[in-house]
């Protein structure tokens, strides 16, 4: 145990050195690139409006009050593709830092 | 196949049909379900196989094994937190099925069953139904709080509302979508290129000295493309990680 201790502590120091070990940050978030936080972007806002558009137009065919519901959704579905991508960029609150 | 009368047919490759002969036709079992299959039987088969030895010093199944476990239960835990322990089988589960699914769909002939957005949806809906049943089986009434954050003004409350139940909504649409528009854009890619090679070495004498360049690039292409399908599968374990993790905690 004793030599298992001093070998990952000369590793860590040794890791220190060359600045291997600065990813540690990013352990656990969803890797960023340029284009990938595009795509999620859009995949998210894109959602939102597919969910928003298909309750309004379910809803209008139902209770047959037709363009009004799909317009109101339509606005709550662009809203909440809004959310999702600020959601998106701001940290998520209560989630472990370790 | 893939010039039909100095067409490009990209679209050819995610078409359904019967596998297994007179059998699999009578029955409607696709060559999707038969990678389904296939992929599953060789999950089982890594870990049964890997995890045989059971060595100190691990050979190389078992460190494939080993490393895909603790892969998944490192994210898991530090996403969800210790009580997300038990949904270690259902996370590693859908990686490793969502993994070997792309990861088979990359080589020829074989069919990508996650370039079905019926199939994604699937999986997706799981995940949203498994996430709800979690967050009202253990917080009951207070799980209506979640659609609505606490300290915001109550006059809010008719447009806040609404717009959280869509953005919740949402989750599975998203996420089926990202991983079957990324498998099925690679493919497209693949395949549109791969007929350039044909079509344009068809030219004559010169045309061969062309059609290295689709070629080049179909080579770059294919290396994104293993990058891509491990990326989407971690992808899609790691949101199902986060919206555990709203489940248990509620924010």
């Amino acid at each position: 145990m004793d030599d298992r201790d001093s070998l990952k502590g000369r590793l860590k120091a040794a890791r220190d050195r060359q600045g291997l070990d600065k990813a540690e940050a990013a352990k656990g978030a969803l890797p960023a690139s340029i284009w990938g936080v595009g795509l999620r972007a859009g995949v998210e806002v894109v959602s939102a409006l597919v969910v928003g558009v298909g309750l309004g137009l379910i809803l209008d065919r139902w209770l047959g009050t037709s363009p009004w519901l799909f317009l109101v959704f339509f606005m709550l579905g662009a809203a909440a593709g809004v959310l999702n991508v600020y959601r998106l960029f701001m940290p998520r609150p209560g989630a472990r830092k370790d | 196949m893939a010039v039909e009368g100095k067409a490009i047919d990209a679209l050819g490759q995610f078409e359904l049909s019967t596998a297994l002969g007179p059998i699999g036709a009578s029955v409607g079992f696709t060559q999707s379900n038969l990678f389904m299959l296939i992929s599953g039987s060789l999950i089982v088969l890594l870990m049964m196989w890997g995890m045989r030895a059971r060595a100190m010093v691990p050979g190389r199944m078992q460190s494939l094994a080993e490393s895909a476990y603790g892969f998944i239960d490192e994210m898991v835990v530090s996403q969800v937190g210790d009580e997300g322990r038990r949904f270690f089988p259902f996370v590693f589960t859908l990686f490793m099925f969502i993994l070997f699914g792309n990861m088979l769909g990359l080589f020829p002939y074989a069919f990508t069953y996650t370039s079905h957005i019926s199939m994604t949806f699937l999986m997706a809906f799981i995940v949203f139904v498994l996430i709800t049943v979690v967050a009202i089986s253990l917080h009951g009434k207070k799980f209506l709080g979640y659609f609505f954050p606490e300290g915001a003004p109550l006059w809010l409350a008719p447009i806040i509302i609404p717009v959280e139940v869509v953005s919740y909504l949402s989750r599975p649409i998203s996420l089926s979508i990202r991983l079957f528009a990324n498998m099925v854009a690679g493919h497209v890619m693949l395949k549109v290129f791969a007929t350039f090679v044909v079509m344009l070495g068809a030219l004559g004498t010169v045309g061969p000295f062309i059609a290295v360049m689709p070629l080049a690039i179909n080579v770059a292409l294919v290396g994104f493309e293993v990058l891509v399908a491990f990326l989407q599968a971690y992808v899609f374990a790691i949101l199902t990680c986060i919206y555990l993790h709203d489940a248990v905690h509620l924010h």
